[in-house]
């Protein structure tokens, strides 16, 4: 039994933890969070320099070629950090759909980009409330010219091209759009976590090329929510230990009643129930992990495991530190609201819990047929 | 990453599963072995049964196997124990009577014991031809051990043992018990205990089975009325007792498995494919299904972290407080799993039918107390994990006799 990471993956974990913890304090997210920045581009450059863009792309186009078990532990340093950069859009997304059905042309063009950090990159599923995927796309796609509204589409106003799910004669479909080619419209949104951008994205006869095949598109965008949904497990899980870290580290130095308040059981069995569903979740995700590398029928339910025990990990976090700090809790000042944001926009990124909750159950049921 | 064995274990498992194959018969398909100590009384056939098992496992060696050799075990570690543990569970075996003595008592006596005790006990423990008990847990001392009461006074070269036991598994059966008993209440609580071994036949002590909300019997009260024992089976300094005590909690929880349950949520699944409401499946159901994922998603994460713990004993890791996890999150788990089964099931919830949620919603709350309750596991987790402050404590500065012990009289 060796159900751990290792110790190679472990060392490149901890140089991304300690390049995070001098290039991206929670200052940083602050900063972009307060700011007019949709993201802060120098830490991208760092990411790209380190080769976390194309940590899991292949040497041949240009990328580190490590694998997803090192991919996932960076995405959990990205995530203790609260990084604010378009890593999840443009690495567990974007260049996981392209690996999965791009054409060599496609891979060529942009997976070396997107290692070289020259390229971030959207996925454009949704197009208004109530939906978490591709359930009701009306974008269409006719000879090549994309039309229709996508929203809210995460970093879409930064990113430079973008994948995008519209309708063709044949059925669903995935689409590349290069967003700086004419017949694009993008629009700011206001984001729940402003160190997280969200766009509208309006094409009008864009010009678009099919990713995979022509009315495929249900089924690709399936498995690459399934890869990223592992992956920004364990941006969720990062944050979340990161999260209890500091409640614990401050109820043991905030004294009440002449104690302090980490010594009543009132808040002690709240911090040992909150560690055991952080331990799950991270136990889920190594699961997930193992399955993205190794086994694809797996995935299938690993994902939406890891994917539901991070959220809800990440949720249970973020609420209870706000409340175990009290008072300053609540305010702009104390960085308690930066996690609370977070977990509200990664839970929502790549649909809801409950639509997860749903997957996972249509599959259990097929696997016992 | 991967699930498999390292060659060492893969030699290991091949060792027992050769042996095991010579010597037991292997559970058919789908045949579960049922946790018989703990729900019943035993009757004289099966504890033969059970004594002539282990004596087979300990000519061969396989009796005792994380002790040293000398002592008749093979010098194994955690994870080899934890593979025989997962090879045995695969033959048809007698209830095991001995996991107390050889898990808990027997290493307190090699840590603990002198030459001559060791001498005296440690082979008819190994051998099966006899069985331990461990009696520590009292009506008015459960998660507080150490408030215990019962009392050992010096008569000479002898002590006299006087108070009562409770939550015994097994007492019917044993021939020899680890006890801790109060020698002086005029001391700081715990540094007024002392650990002894004492003779279950002893004319002064009487068992008395107790039956649990499920019918079960598995365990006892134990009520000792001027038993005489001599200072020679004293473990330990006088006064040593809770250190003494520490040690066989400690090799408790090295010794409690992983636990069962993990067919539950794949049960629970399949009612729901099968049972139908009108012409919908129940799996069909929104709401059915909102549940069934976040009780498979907590189950995953009991069994994964399972996995973790093993790899961590594996690598040479003991099994450290961190293992608490799992009987907190897996006991409560069950017991809404089991309540949501019987939920499905509509008015026929209310009948103890063939699906195996009213047998465990009946037998779970124990799991939920027993080896730690779910309140002290948090404790353990905030304070050993965590490094959480103590408690506050009222009790431990002054005389043992001064501790209150009830509300103040009027």
């Amino acid at each position: 039994m060796n159900f751990d990471f290792s110790e190679d993956q472990r060392l490149l974990q901890k140089t991304a933890r300690d390049y995070l913890a001098e290039h991206a304090p929670l200052s940083l997210c602050r900063e972009v969070l307060e700011s007019d920045q949709r993201y802060a581009s120098s830490l991208w450059k760092g990411a790209a320099e380190l080769g976390w863009l194309g940590a899991a792309i292949p040497e041949e186009y240009g990328g580190a070629g490590f694998g997803h078990l090192e991919l996932a532990l960076i995405a959990e340093e990205v995530g203790r950090a609260l990084a604010p950069i378009p890593f999840s859009s443009t690495v567990y997304l974007a260049s996981e759909a392209l690996q999965l059905a791009g054409t060599d042309a496609q891979k060529k063009t942009w997976l070396e980009r997107i290692s070289a950090g020259q390229a971030i990159a959207a996925m454009a599923l949704t197009e208004g409330p109530g939906q978490d995927d591709v359930e009701s796309v009306s974008a269409r796609i006719e000879k090549g010219a994309l039309h229709g509204v996508k929203q809210p589409v995460v970093d879409g106003d930064v990113a430079d091209f973008a994948i995008v799910a519209a309708r063709a004669d044949t059925g669903m479909t995935l689409v590349l759009v290069d967003l700086g080619g004419a017949g694009v419209e993008r629009e700011s949104l206001e984001s729940i976590d402003p160190s997280r951008s969200v766009a509208r994205l309006r094409f009008d006869g864009a010009p678009a090329e099919v990713l995979g095949s022509e009315g495929g598109g249900e089924a690709l965008a399936a498995k690459v929510l399934d890869r990223a949904a592992v992956l920004l497990a364990f941006e969720q899980l990062g944050a979340a230990d990161r999260a209890f870290e500091i409640t614990k580290d401050f109820t043991m130095n905030r004294y009440a009643f002449g104690r302090p308040i980490a010594s009543f059981q009132a808040l002690k069995h709240r911090l040992a129930d909150l560690w055991c569903d952080v331990e799950l979740a991270r136990s889920n995700c190594y699961w997930g992990a193992w399955a993205l590398e190794n086994d694809e029928q797996d995935l299938e339910i690993a994902g939406c495991a890891s994917r539901l025990a991070a959220t809800s990990a990440f949720d249970l976090a973020t609420v209870e530190m706000i409340q175990m700090h009290g008072g300053v809790g609540y305010t702009w000042e104390y960085d308690c609201h930066l996690f609370y944001r977070r977990a509200v926009f990664l839970a929502a990124q790549l649909g809801s819990a409950a639509r997860w909750r749903d997957r996972l159950v249509t599959r259990l049921d097929a696997r016992a047929a | 990453m991967d699930f498999n064995d390292t060659p060492q274990e893969a030699a290991f498992r091949a060792e027992a599963r050769a042996w095991l194959d010579a010597n037991a018969e292997r559970l058919a398909p789908g045949e579960t072995k049922r946790n018989a100590l703990a729900e019943s009384r035993l009757s004289d056939d099966e504890i033969a049964q059970a004594k002539a098992w282990q004596k087979k496992k300990a000519e061969a060696g396989w009796a005792c196997i994380t002790w040293p050799r000398e002592y008749g075990g093979r010098g194994a570690t955690p994870i080899e124990n934890m593979l025989w543990q997962q090879e045995e569970a695969n033959y048809r075996t007698p209830p095991n009577i001995f996991s107390i003595g050889i898990g808990m008592c027997g290493p307190t006596i090699l840590a603990h014991g002198t030459p001559e005790q060791k001498e005296k006990w440690i082979p008819k423990l190994v051998s099966g031809e006899e069985v331990w008990c461990q009696l520590f847990s009292e009506p008015s001392a459960g998660s507080d051990l150490a408030g215990l009461r019962s009392s050992a006074v010096r008569d000479g070269d002898d002590w006299i043992i006087n108070g009562q036991k409770i939550w015994t598994t097994g007492a019917q059966f044993c021939d020899w018990g680890v006890i801790v008993v109060r020698h002086d209440p005029g001391v700081a609580k715990h540094a007024g205990l002392t650990y002894f071994v004492v003779d279950m036949h002893d004319p002064g002590v009487e068992i008395r089975p107790i039956t649990q909300i499920n019918g079960g019997q598995g365990f006892n009260e134990v009520f000792f009325t001027d038993v005489r024992i001599p200072d020679a089976w004293r473990l330990d300094e006088i006064g040593n007792g809770w250190r003494v005590s520490l040690t066989t909690l400690m090799n408790e929880r090295a010794s409690i498995g992983a636990g069962g349950g993990e067919s539950m949520v794949d049960e629970l699944v399949q009612f729901a494919r099968e049972a139908k409401r009108g012409d919908q499946r129940l799996i069909d159901d929104p709401a059915v299904r909102q549940r069934i994922a976040d009780y498979y998603v907590r189950f995953k994460g009991v069994e994964f972290t399972g996995h973790r713990v093993k790899t961590a004993l594996s690598r040479g890791a003991l099994p450290g407080p961190e293992a608490s996890l799992g009987k907190l999150v897996g006991a409560a788990l069950m017991q809404d799993i089991a309540a949501f089964g019987m939920e499905l099931q509509g008015t026929s919830g209310a009948l103890m039918g063939e699906a195996p949620w009213q047998n465990s919603y009946l037998g779970i709350p124990g799991l939920r107390i027993a080896g730690g309750t779910d309140e002290v596991l948090r404790n353990i987790i905030a304070e050993r994990v965590l490094g959480l402050p103590p408690e506050v404590r009222l009790d431990k500065q002054i005389a043992f006799k001064d501790v209150p012990s009830g509300p103040p009289s009027k």
